[in-house]
């Protein structure tokens, strides 16, 4: 085991490095001037040629990537072009909000799909399955950013039960924290729902038609025994992946309910800083986001060890 | 026989009827029988003939396609038909117990060992849990397995399969069931295995006077343990009596074919090979080794083969025959080099082929062909037999109109409807899809033709003709032949060489009628010995026993 995670550790430096180049090039291969953004309208050319080299930018490429590669060595993101803050510093302010949301979201959605999947593939067949089938894929279609706005209409605007938008700290209180973060997450959650609950209910049926299942029927067992005990532990790998997966989208993808519900994280910074070519901060977000990959798929592969006596490293 | 009240189970009339779009009506039409304390009765049949589904609508645990809808079943008295479900749950396990027939998937794989037969006693008993785990000891005890704190604790696959069967029987028994039902619960295992699981049950049950309602397929297991038999066909009681009356003297013309049909232990007469008969494969020191790495370093060496040195020549059959995980699959895989072996020499008409590249290669692969187990998944489900057929023959450049030709032509041979060629391997039997795999094979005009455990899928009246029909290919196209089984009984009937498999090596090789007859390696004499009821005369004189 520990071999093991110090060999998936290690693996981690080359595909960091590959992110590091890819996005360092995307940047600077993709139209938009970073310089023309931050002078503004009224800027002359000549404005822009010295905001230019005052950033850096008319250094050849790999200069300019040295000096990145060196500094983020040094544990130094570079200063943001736009705010001439830190960029680490932007970064830990955005990332409690975005945490906040993602966890909030991943336990709302395992709460809920977990067990309507393992009632539908309980109830295979039946108006019960066929009913979670359909919301299913009513989640999955419909775009988050409707169905934020549907529950904003209806439950901040009409029925006054939630705030409309905004995001309160931990530090200044849990109560409030989770109260004004349970309209945006249950907006989040409805397509890993959707996600969770199918695959959910596909992994319980095939588990069910297992062997050992009618052993554990033949032994006398309740229904409720069979199905927790035996069924839902047997089935939890595929959804222990999908809910890893789920938690890497989600705290990459939070972007758009962050502007609809205006949560201060790491979605509004990706925006800004994409929208404004402020490269040293989206490299660092982007460097960021990949790390998340990285460790939740470490994560997903140590729970499979939990899970499954079989899987060993 | 015993009065009814004092069986253990009574079936009477039983019928249960099949979906309306199934091929026939009834899963199971008008069985009656019945099981007394302390009797072990056989069920048996061949696949289809509803001997599984009478055990589980015994259990209640039918598929809900399937229901009763005429007759009754009597657990000691108490009608089962109609009971509740909770009725049915306190039942199980207490006053009857269920074991199946794969021990490898009939464990929970995520649960210890211990705790399963534990959740056995948690259910219907009010036992302490310092008792229960008292008592799981003693029953992992009972049934003989070494270490019972280790085996409580291990998971199911850190146990053997025969360990694990010997777990599920322990479950079954631990809170002495009146009636165990045996679902063909030695099928999956080796031979040597069977007969201490066989003994087991014997033993078990003899001890507590447990009736046995026992499932099965093979007439040597029947022979072996059983004290009345009760014959199956396509859902229907043919015949019901005692072990030696059914199996000496058949009344009915379906158990006769059956009891006919099983190999015999004694190899026939073969007429010897030509003198000069080419060789067509040879082997030197074969090996075939797995590494496992571990941070680049060779960690475990596991031989799976070592210093095999066989011949076949035109025209013989080389049986190679030993238990699961001998190594026979792997000489086979290595020779259709279907894996590279790790050293050693393959002739294959003089050539040396093991150290080939893969180009090389393929030009004599079409004449190595190769005949697997399951002929349910070893045919494209999504192509037709034709497809499946031509396709070797058209890779290696022979026309299409010509490949259908002789696929037609080989169909007859097989003895299969030409126009099959058209149709899906779905829409065939076992016992057609395995020809249909040998015309695949013979579709490439092989010198060698390997096959892995060919007939061991199939039913016994099946496996006999899929045996009389390889030989007669092999005689009449001059093939040698390679046929690897598990199956004593079988190998002494097509193969005129045996080689012995133990832990990857041949421990005994010479002509089938010698071996049989007069078996020098202990492994082997242990391998005869195992062989379920290798002593009893199917369908002679009952008085000559």
């Amino acid at each position: 085991m520990w071999p093991y995670l110090l060999k998936r550790i290690l693996a981690t430096i080359p595909v960091v490095l590959v992110v590091m180049v890819i996005v360092f090039l995307m940047l600077r291969l993709t139209p938009g001037d970073p310089a023309a953004n931050i002078a503004g309208d009224a800027a002359t050319s000549e404005d822009i040629a010295e905001l230019r080299v005052k950033l850096g930018l008319e250094e050849p490429l790999p200069v300019q990537f040295a000096i990145y590669a060196k500094n983020l060595l040094k544990g130094d993101f570079g200063e943001s072009f736009y705010y001439k803050r830190p960029v680490m510093s932007m970064v830990a302010d955005g990332i409690e909000p975005t945490l906040s949301l993602a966890l909030f979201t991943i336990v709302i959605a395992c709460l809920i799909a977990v067990p309507l999947g393992t009632l539908a593939a309980f109830k295979q067949g039946s108006w019960v399955d066929r009913l979670i089938m359909a919301f299913s894929v009513i989640g999955f279609s419909v775009p988050v950013f409707v169905i934020g706005y549907v529950l904003i209409y209806f439950l901040a605007v009409k029925l006054e039960w939630f705030p409309v938008q905004g995001y309160q700290r931990i530090g200044d209180g849990v109560a409030g924290w989770a109260y004004r973060l349970i309209l945006p997450a249950t907006a989040l959650s409805v397509i890993f729902i959707a996600l969770i609950a199918r695959m959910t209910r596909t992994s319980v049926l095939e588990v069910l038609n297992e062997d050992y299942i009618r052993t554990a029927r033949a032994k006398g067992l309740p229904q409720s025994k069979v199905l927790l005990k035996h069924a839902l532990r047997n089935a939890a790998v595929p959804i222990v992946t999908v809910i890893g997966i789920a938690i890497a989208i989600l705290i990459s993808g939070v972007v758009v309910t962050e502007s609809v519900f205006v949560i201060p994280g790491l979605g509004l910074l990706t925006l800004d800083a994409i929208q404004g070519r402020d490269y040293p901060t989206v490299q660092a977000l982007i460097l960021l986001f990949s790390l998340v990959y990285i460790i939740v798929n470490l994560l997903i592969d140590v729970a499979y060890t939990l899970l499954d006596p079989r899987i060993r490293y | 026989m015993p009065l009814d009240q004092h069986n253990v189970l009574s079936v009477k009339n039983l019928t249960i009827d099949l979906p309306r779009n199934a091929d026939r009506k009834h899963a199971v039409r008008d069985v009656s029988f019945d099981v007394a304390p302390g009797e072990v009765v056989c069920l048996v049949g061949e696949s289809g003939s509803g001997k599984s589904v009478i055990a589980f609508s015994v259990m209640g645990l039918l598929a809900k396609a399937l229901n009763v809808s005429a007759g009754s079943i009597e657990l000691e008295g108490e009608h089962l038909v109609d009971v509740t479900e909770d009725r049915l749950r306190e039942l199980r396990c207490t006053r009857m117990g269920m074991i199946f027939q794969e021990p490898m998937t009939a464990l929970n794989p995520v649960m210890r060992c211990g705790d399963q037969i534990d959740e056995v006693l948690q259910e219907h008993t009010k036992l302490s849990s310092d008792q229960r785990r008292q008592k799981v000891l003693d029953m992992i005890e009972q049934v003989h397995l070494p270490d019972p704190q280790r085996m409580y604790s291990s998971y199911p696959h850190q146990l053997s399969g025969g360990q694990r069967q010997r777990i599920m029987i322990a479950m079954a028994l631990i809170l002495e069931p009146v009636l165990l039902i045996a679902d063909e619960p030695t099928t999956a295992l080796d031979v040597t295995t069977q007969a201490q699981i066989l003994h087991l049950i014997r033993e078990l049950q003899s001890e507590k006077q447990t009736g046995v309602l026992f499932i099965t397929h093979d007439f040597g297991v029947v022979a072996e343990l059983g004290d009345r038999v009760a014959v199956l066909k396509q859902g229907e009681l043919v015949e019901f009596g005692t072990t030696r009356q059914v199996l000496s003297a058949p009344q009915h013309p379906y158990t006769q074919m059956l009891i006919s049909s099983v190999p015999r232990h004694e190899p026939p007469d073969r007429k010897p090979l030509a003198h000069d008969a080419p060789v067509v494969l040879r082997t030197e020191k074969l090996k075939k080794q797995y590494f496992s790495f571990s941070l680049g370093k060779r960690r475990n060496v596991v031989d799976a083969a070592v210093d095999i040195s066989v011949e076949i020549r035109k025209g013989e059959t080389l049986g190679v025959v030993g238990e699961s995980g001998s190594g026979k699959s792997t000489v086979a895989r290595c020779i259709t080099w279907l894996i590279e072996s790790t050293d050693g020499k393959i002739y294959l008409s003089g050539d040396n082929i093991a150290q080939l590249n893969s180009k090389e290669l393929r030009k004599l692969r079409r004449k190595v062909q190769i005949i697997f187990q399951d002929p349910y998944r070893s045919l494209n489900p999504r192509r037709t037999v034709g497809q499946s057929i031509i396709e070797g023959p058209m890779n290696y450049g022979e026309s299409k109109a010509d490949a259908i030709q002789h696929a037609r032509e080989l169909m007859e041979l097989v003895q299969l409807n030409p126009d099959g060629l058209d149709r899906y391997p779905h829409q065939f039997s076992g016992g057609q899809r395995q020809r249909v795999c040998i015309a695949r094979a013979l579709a490439m005009r092989p010198e060698l033709l390997v096959a892995d455990e060919a007939v061991s899928a199939l039913d016994v009246s099946v496996q006999a003709q899929v045996l009389t029909l390889l030989e007669e290919i092999r005689d009449r196209m001059q093939l040698a032949m390679l046929f690897i089984t598990h199956d004593l009984r079988v190998a002494a009937q097509v193969c005129d060489t045996v080689a012995v498999m133990s832990k990857g090596r041949v421990v005994e090789y010479g002509s089938a009628k010698e071996m049989f007859q007069n078996p020098q390696h202990e492994y082997t004499k242990a391998l005869f010995e195992a062989a379920p009821g290798r002593d009893f005369v199917f369908g002679g004189n009952p008085n000559s026993m």
